[in-house]
């Protein structure tokens, strides 16, 4: 009777396939966190006065902070003094200049990874931004974005070579104490993307990083920042995985968005770090604070997010809705199988007139995991007319996992209107025989089952990107659903 | 092509068929009535490979192969098809995508090249058109917010694509109106051919007017208590099914 939930099961089992270890040669920081370590990454990067100012000020708040408890999920705790901040591989002294002088076994990982940064990138238009551990390693089609006027670089660079305009952004959106992570990440972030868009630019092509953590124990701190000026458009793309490690991995990113008027900016996700073994060994934490601003009228930020691996995941990417008519968005798969556990969701915070959000949430539990959906919608008293949706679907495969909702809502405009859907439900044996009896596998029924409960997400999806994430959902729910 | 021998069934240690036995050769329709209960979409769902049968007694040759040895995706690539009772909804696949994974699957079993986005389109509107459905019904999610007679009549059209040697409707007649029952009986009809086989469940006589059988079983308590002609349905029809298990009556041996 239950042999749907074994082979839900079984698929679980499916291992971790990104596992890898790149043997390169690598420059780390032996661990532990002082004011020393702070001054090191930042002398590393030659960066300027100020912003060493900004890491220490980020760094000695941070020591007075606590770690947040709040979310439903619960991991052994942290020493932060056992972590080392900062790897970087060694030939990136003397960066390389172009993709031949990148370091082969390099280039060989994300080959492995199956990301598009030679010949392949040309032919899916996506300029990629590649960090590993700490540094960003290789910016491809940089002249093609600079004809367009953008700027795309590693934010160390941009730090160096666009002061004024990093300056003026980081921190902006996510305040260094905004909260544990985001003053730790503010303090050490390594590395991490820069994306500038001008005034009525739509960016040609898809801009896209992919995070790779390889060293042990090394935590990964990269920090983003897009800014999208008036009437522009930028789509970015950004993946992760990691090699397979007994210890835990903390990897605690934050990502800061900027839309002035009328510009539009769609961030998607697929991540798929290392979720730990079938056991729960393992794995990575991963921290996330990603927010963004629609600070002009009519402004628009989109998140959209397939998040399969990590052993926990805490993330909220939100929308801060400022300008009049603005538009937030967050459509979200995430699917615990294992002992993964996810605390994750969305804040819209409606600010301006008529401003709108849409949260569409689709969670998947499997094995013994926990998955927990936490959304806040705020409409502040000038907030008039806004609107806000949200549906939260949640589905189970078997019977030892669990599936959380936890809808908060402030509403101080009368005149807003929100609306709130949810439902929950199991995989059910009945609909995969009836794929099963039309001749389609159980494998694939479920997928194919899983994938039409997630459709509402992928859809908003980079093509490319929902390809891979409807296969990256089928790796990770193997051996979890009859 | 089908052999049932001496089938017996339970459910959580609860008897449902006793021993049935059932022979159906290539080309004949076969009716299957009775009441409640009686076990008939058990036996339709064992013939499928539901999962939560046990088979206690008992075999089930197809073709020469032990069916009951074969997963039941793999009991459909060989022909086998059940149009279901109550079909399922699956949200958001739809029923175009659908298909096309049912029929491939089928093809590639089969040795045969796997049809095209555009062969496939042609090949579904061809079927869809005399079951009186929109092609636009292949976009919906499967079966999701079909009526009862929509979702009847698309197993009807899963059917026809898929073009199984071995059909077993499973109360296809059910909730349909007088038309719609003119066309899914067309559908069936159209398809009856001297390879295929049809058994097909009903609880009415008026449908074996459109679908005429060539055998017609009563199934009660777990057994097939009495085969015969067309002419059984509609004596059940006049007196019920109160009378069989009554009177003495000797077996036929069903379908040969
Ligand atoms: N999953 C199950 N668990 C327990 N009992 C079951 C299960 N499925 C069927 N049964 C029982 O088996 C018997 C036969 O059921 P079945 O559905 O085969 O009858 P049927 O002849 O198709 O009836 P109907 O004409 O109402 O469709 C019934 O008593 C039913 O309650
Ligand atoms: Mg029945």
């Amino acid at each position: 009777m239950s042999s749907a939930v074994e082979q839900i099961e079984g698929l679980t089992a499916q291992e971790y396939k990104y596992g890898f270890v790149t043997d390169i040669d690598q420059e780390t920081l032996p661990p532990g966190l002082t004011e020393d370590t702070v001054r090191f990454i930042s002398a590393k990067k030659e960066e300027p006065e100020w912003l060493l100012d900004w890491r220490l000020k980020a760094f000695r708040h941070w020591q007075g902070m606590t770690e947040p408890t709040w979310p439903n999920v619960s991991y052994p705790k942290i020493d932060y003094q056992s972590i080392s901040y900062y790897a970087a591989p060694k030939s990136a002294d003397d960066k390389p200049k172009s993709l031949d002088e990148v370091d082969p076994e390099l280039l060989a990982t994300y080959e492995k990874l199956g990301i598009p940064l030679e010949e392949r990138a040309v032919l899916a238009g996506v300029a990629v931004d590649a960090v590993f551990d700490s540094v960003s390693v290789a910016t491809t089609f940089r002249e093609k974005l600079a004809d367009a006027g953008v700027i795309f670089m590693s934010i160390s660079e941009a730090v160096r070579e666009h002061p004024e305009l990093v300056r003026k952004y980081l921190g902006s959106v996510v305040p260094p104490s905004d909260n544990f992570f985001a003053a730790l990440n503010s303090a050490v972030f390594s590395d991490g993307s820069f994306v500038f868009i001008p005034k009525g630019v739509t960016c040609p092509m898809e801009l896209s990083t992919y995070f790779r953590i390889n060293a042990m124990n090394t935590g990964q701190f990269e920090r983003t920042l897009i800014v999208a000026e008036d009437d522009s458009y930028v789509s970015y793309l950004e993946g992760c995985t990691a090699p397979m490690r007994d210890q835990n991995q903390l990897h605690a990113a934050v990502v800061e968005l900027v839309a002035l008027e009328n510009a539009r900016i769609k961030y998607s996700t697929v991540q798929n770090w290392y979720p730990g073994d079938k056991d729960g060994n393992g794995g990575i934490y991963n921290f996330v604070t990603k927010r963004g601003a629609c600070r002009g009228k009519r402004s628009k930020i989109s998140w959209t997010q397939v998040e399969t691996g990590s052993a926990i995941t805490w993330k909220y990417p939100s929308c801060i809705l400022i300008g009049d008519g603005s538009v937030g968005e967050f459509y979200s798969v995430a699917v615990t199988n294992n002992h993964q556990q996810a605390d994750t969701g969305t804040k819209m915070i409606h600010i301006g007139k008529d401003t709108t959000s849409t949260i569409v949430s689709k969670g998947i539990s499997a094995g013994v995991s926990n998955n927990s959906y936490r959304g806040l919608v705020k409409i502040m008293p000038k907030a008039e007319g806004a609107r806000n949706f949200s549906q939260c679907d949640s589905m189970l495969m078997g019977d030892r996992c669990g599936a959380h909702t936890f809808p908060y809502l402030e509403v101080r405009n009368k005149t807003a209107q929100v609306e709130h859907e949810a439902t929950t439900s199991k995989i059910g044996e009945d609909q995969i025989f009836y794929l099963n009896q039309r001749g389609i596998e159980t494998e694939d029924a479920v997928s194919m089952i899983v994938n039409g409960f997630c459709k509402e997400v992928f859809r908003e999806l980079p093509m490319e990107f929902a390809v891979e994430a409807q296969k990256l959902l089928g790796v990770s729910l193997e051996g979890s659903v009859g | 092509m089908l052999q049932i021998r001496n089938l017996h069934v339970s459910i959580d240690g609860q008897k449902i068929l006793r021993g049935i036995d059932l022979d159906v050769q290539p080309g004949t329709v076969h009716a299957v009535m009775g009441p409640n209960g009686s076990g008939k979409s058990t036996l339709a769902s064992v013939l499928a490979g539901r999962d939560g049968y046990e088979i206690e007694q008992g075999s089930v040759t197809y073709n020469g192969q032990d069916l009951l040895d074969m997963d039941p995706e793999i009991r459909a690539r060989e022909g086998v098809f059940l149009a279901f009772q109550y079909p399922v909804e699956v949200p958001g696949v739809t029923t175009m995508y659908f298909m096309r994974e049912a029929v491939n699957a089928v093809r590639k079993h089969r040795g045969e090249e796997e049809l095209s986005a555009g062969e496939f389109l042609k090949l579904a509107r061809e079927k869809i058109g005399p079951l009186g459905m929109e092609a636009d019904m292949l976009k919906r999610a499967i079966n999701e917010g079909f009526s009862g007679g929509e979702k009847k009549r698309s197993e009807i059209f899963q059917m026809a694509m898929l073009e199984p040697r071995l059909a077993v409707l499973d109360e296809t007649d059910s909730g349909l109106d007088i038309d719609a029952l003119k066309i899914v009986a067309d559908g069936v009809n159209s398809l009856r051919s001297a390879e295929r086989s049809f058994v097909v469940i009903t609880h009415y006589q008026r449908l074996l007017n459109y679908i005429v059988p060539d055998y017609v079983h009563v199934l009660s308590e777990g057994r097939i208590e009495l085969s015969g002609d067309k002419d059984l349905a509609l004596e059940l029809e006049s007196r019920g099914y109160g009378w069989i298990n009554d009177d003495v009556v000797p077996q036929a041996v069903a379908g040969v």
